[in-house]
């Protein structure tokens, strides 16, 4: 877990200060505000979750109050706004997975995690989340850690995987 | 084989490179829009191609491009809808993961058409992988000449900005996306104004669905005529089908417009038949939202005529018998699928996105749920069943964006067709909450 979340000021690393301006240039003059989604992923890629104080410098960034920031982030789904572990397990729960044995397999990953939906293990190298529909129906169940997609599951390859990350 | 004009070139090894996709005779559409026609010509042949949104909408494309409004000195803008999140529906991020040229192609000339300098791909923020894709082939498609300023010498600028979202699948009806796209919550705005007069940023602006942008290249090169000449009736062209659930082989599959839907299950070309041993109980034939059907009325329209893959065959017979193509998300049932169970899924999955604004929605998704989840518990009374049709005839055209719709007309058609299974639910709570317990009574299979 990251623990940046203790100090009251975040600010981007150059990296992600550059990458933040490239994405504000791109839009029209006075239109920044369409960076406020982007700029949210840069921070939560950063800190591993969407922190108040983060939230913050984005508003400042961005030259919008906080408030519009903070109903943004908790309008959407992927920005997680409390402390997550170092995996995210973001687990298809809709119909199609469910017909390929989505739930069994779901009830074993909760089996082999130790932990139910919304938690994270004690660790904190887990945290297991149940989302919707990932756009990946044909290959379910599914879920998503970060960018990568894990597709096709059966209990033995969420034995695998898990096992592979928690080395 | 059928025609295949979007994924003929799929699967040559390194077609996701500009140099392999432009020897394969791609940016050749652009090249011939931008030099040697109009933009009102380029729109003319997507008119004479009939191409209907393959979002799900089915609107005809070029009609949409028609309504485009063009005051003096205000900038146009085109965004694409690639915010695919239609349960069942994964054809967006297949062609734009293996083939993002085709749909950087397809964007440039659409944006000459309207007459956009600033376009948007807003892709759903859990496909950042694609999202990297696609950059890497605007980076590679603007070394080459083909987007920035002056684009082939032709004195047009063009600028593809690819958009995040974060998680919503209420961004994927156009007014939310463009409140999305402009950094706000995703709600969806009252029409008119459409976004034609006023979209983003309160410019007129077009949304197309990423595969609808993606046919234009062909179009270009063949001709309007010759896509028209493709599929049945005003059912133009080609579809993309995201098959998924109990079939041997699940997976994207173009189609010409036309196919019989048992050909498009049983074929070894396409679905391959139902996973060995069982048989077709149910369709949902075009995405989560369209209404279910029973294997007899997937396979055939009630007067025993086989039913086609085109937006009317599959509307044929209103909602009593038919259904929709909607978004192409063909989702196949067999005998082993709980039809409450999944009609329960669907409606939590709703009643998860509603965004609230509208009260029939924000509520009736949620009262739906909650009765969906007491039947398919062993708590359900019989007045529930009649309960859940009032609820979704309530929310059925009193919101402002077509979800309360989507979330109706799956509950509606269950109902509409499986009654026996939910009172199965009800009458026998014990025997139906079993693991994996389904009501065979009298199921009719094909």
């Amino acid at each position: 877990m990251n623990t940046s979340n203790t100090t009251n000021t975040i600010e981007f690393t150059p990296e992600r200060l550059a990458q933040a301006k490239a994405v504000i240039a791109q839009y029209p003059a006075g239109k920044q505000k369409s960076a406020l989604l982007p700029l949210l992923h840069i921070l939560q890629e950063q800190e591993g979750w969407t922190s108040p104080e983060g939230m913050d410098y984005v508003a400042t960034m961005l030259d919008i109050q906080p408030i519009e920031v903070y109903e943004v982030a908790s309008f959407y789904t992927m920005y997680h706004l409390e402390p997550v572990g170092k995996h995210v397990i973001e687990y298809c729960r809709t119909g199609p997975c469910c017909l390929m044995g989505g739930e069994e397999v779901y009830a074993h990953l909760k089996q082999k995690l130790g932990i139910e939906t919304g938690q994270t293990t004690p660790d904190s190298r887990f945290t297991l989340k149940e989302v919707e529909c990932l756009a990946a129906c044909g290959m379910g169940p599914v879920f998503q850690i970060r960018e990568k997609y894990y597709t096709n599951l059966t209990n033995e390859r969420v034995d695998e995987i898990i096992d592979e990350l928690s080395n | 084989m059928g025609k295949k004009i979007l994924t003929e070139h799929i699967n040559v090894p390194g077609i996701e490179t500009f140099d392999v996709y432009r020897k394969q005779g791609g940016y050749t559409a652009v090249e011939k829009a931008i030099k040697t026609m109009t933009p009102e010509a380029v729109v003319e042949e997507v008119k004479k191609a009939g191409v209907r949104g393959r979002g799900g909408a089915g609107f005809p494309m070029g009609m949409k491009w028609s309504f485009l409004a063009k005051p003096e000195g205000v900038p146009r803008y085109l965004v694409c809808n690639a915010d695919e999140s239609e349960p069942g529906t994964f054809k967006d991020h297949y062609l734009m993961k293996n083939i993002p040229h085709l749909l950087i192609e397809g964007m440039i000339v659409s944006s000459f058409a309207l007459g956009a300098n600033t376009s948007f791909i807003y892709v759903r923020g859990e496909l950042m992988y694609v999202i990297k894709i696609l950059e890497k082939a605007i980076a590679e498609a603007k070394a080459a000449g083909f987007l920035g300023k002056n684009i082939l010498g032709s004195g047009y600028d063009l600028e593809l900005v690819v958009q995040p979202g974060g998680g919503a699948y209420i961004c994927g009806e156009e007014t939310a996306l463009l409140e999305s796209l402009e950094g706000k919550r995703g709600n969806p705005r009252n029409k008119p104004p459409f976004p034609a007069v006023k979209g983003l940023y309160q410019s007129p602006t077009v949304v197309n669905n990423v595969e609808s942008i993606a046919t234009t290249p062909w179009i270009m090169n063949n001709g309007g005529d010759a896509y028209a000449a493709i599929g049945i009736g005003r059912s133009t062209g080609t579809k993309l089908i995201s098959a998924s659930g109990h079939i041997k082989k699940p997976g994207v599959y173009e189609i010409e417009l036309g196919v019989p839907v048992e050909e498009f299950i049983y074929s070894d070309e396409w679905c391959g038949g139902i996973r060995d041993g069982h048989h077709l109980k149910a369709l949902v034939a075009g995405g989560s939202s369209v209404p279910i059907l029973p294997a007899g009325l997937a396979l055939k329209l009630a007067n025993g005529e086989p039913r086609l893959m085109s937006y009317e065959s599959l509307s044929e017979g209103g909602f009593q018998t038919g259904t929709m193509l909607g978004s192409g998300g063909f989702i196949v049932f067999d005998e082993t699928a709980c039809i409450v169970r999944n009609t329960w899924n669907f409606s939590r999955f709703y009643h998860h996105e509603s965004c609230g604004q509208c009260s029939p929605c924000r509520e009736g998704t949620g009262w739906m749920e909650k009765v969906l989840h007491r039947i398919e518990h062993g708590h359900g009374s019989m007045h529930d069943i009649d309960l859940l049709v009032d609820v979704a005839r309530k929310i059925e055209g009193n919101t402002i964006c077509p979800l309360g719709d989507a979330a109706a007309w799956p509950v509606a058609s269950a109902i509409r067709h499986f009654r026996d299974e939910f009172e199965w639910h009800i009458s026998n709570p014990f025997e139906a909450t079993q693991p994996g317990a389904v009501f065979r009574g009298d199921m009719v299979l094909a």
